[in-house]
């Protein structure tokens, strides 16, 4: 029954990381070179801007290959994907995006190495951004 | 979608060999995330744009997919390292088939 029903309910903890498993393997990640910005306090989660940058000497050898972002309090859990390359020179990109509520939102890097960095930001809102 | 989306881009016109340079695009699109009720009750159908591509004289340097949480009229900023003149090509494409491009110069000295 649950099944067929519309999905309006909201991604949770367990669902983020049943993705990030899917993504990524039950790989070891490291925290420190991933930087995740965002405001912690959100008056509208319409439109809340995000910040990402990933330390590394973006050359052949070594750079970043992807950055993806998950939300533990909206619909869905995926938020986006970015591919760079070494031709960006620093892997940093920003946005917006949407919160529905109070939230985890967490990142994770992965080099072209094979390393995988995360980070953790929580975000309080105070209008939620979703639905409608 | 019906409305034409309309993009717009921010590129430093010239640049200094290997120097790094902000890129920043806007798009205009509802990026409807297939969860909002219309007055009725009904269900609004998802339509989002769910890649941005960026090229360089005809080579990806950035690529995003996005998925629902993105806000409406995205905006967009990422880096990329000057080596040689040539011309951005940015490509937005949305669930419904509808594309958008828009193109900027970069010189390097």
């Amino acid at each position: 029954v649950v099944a067929l029903t519309p999905r309006l309910a909201f991604a949770k903890p367990e669902e983020v990381k049943a993705e990030i498993d899917k993504l990524y393997g039950a790989r070891e990640m490291t925290t420190g070179k991933l930087k995740l910005d965002m405001p912690e306090i959100a008056e509208n989660g319409l439109v809340v801007p995000i910040n990402i940058e990933v330390e590394s000497p973006m050359t052949e050898a070594d750079y970043v290959k992807s950055v993806s972002v998950f939300a533990e309090g909206n619909p869905f859990p995926r938020v986006l994907t970015y591919r760079f390359t070494p031709a960006c020179g620093r892997a940093a990109a920003s946005l917006r995006m949407r919160l529905a509520q109070t939230q985890n939102v967490i990142a994770v890097a992965e080099t072209s190495t094979g390393q995988l960095y995360t980070a953790r930001s929580e975000v309080k809102v105070t209008i939620g951004g979703c639905g409608g | 979608m019906a409305t034409k989306t309309s993009a717009r881009v921010r590129v430093p016109p010239k640049a200094k060999k290997d120097e790094i340079i902000e890129v920043k695009t806007l798009v205009s699109h509802e990026m409807e995330s297939g969860v909002r009720k219309d007055a009725s009750g009904k269900i609004v159908p998802r339509d989002i744009i769910n890649t941005f591509t960026a090229a360089f004289n005809g080579a990806v340097v950035f690529e995003a997919d996005w998925f629902p949480s993105i806000s409406a009229n995205p905006y967009q900023a990422f880096f990329f390292k000057a080596k040689e003149s040539g011309e951005f090509t940015f490509t937005w494409k949305d669930d419904n088939g509808q594309e958008t491009t828009a193109k900027a110069k970069l010189e390097v000295a």
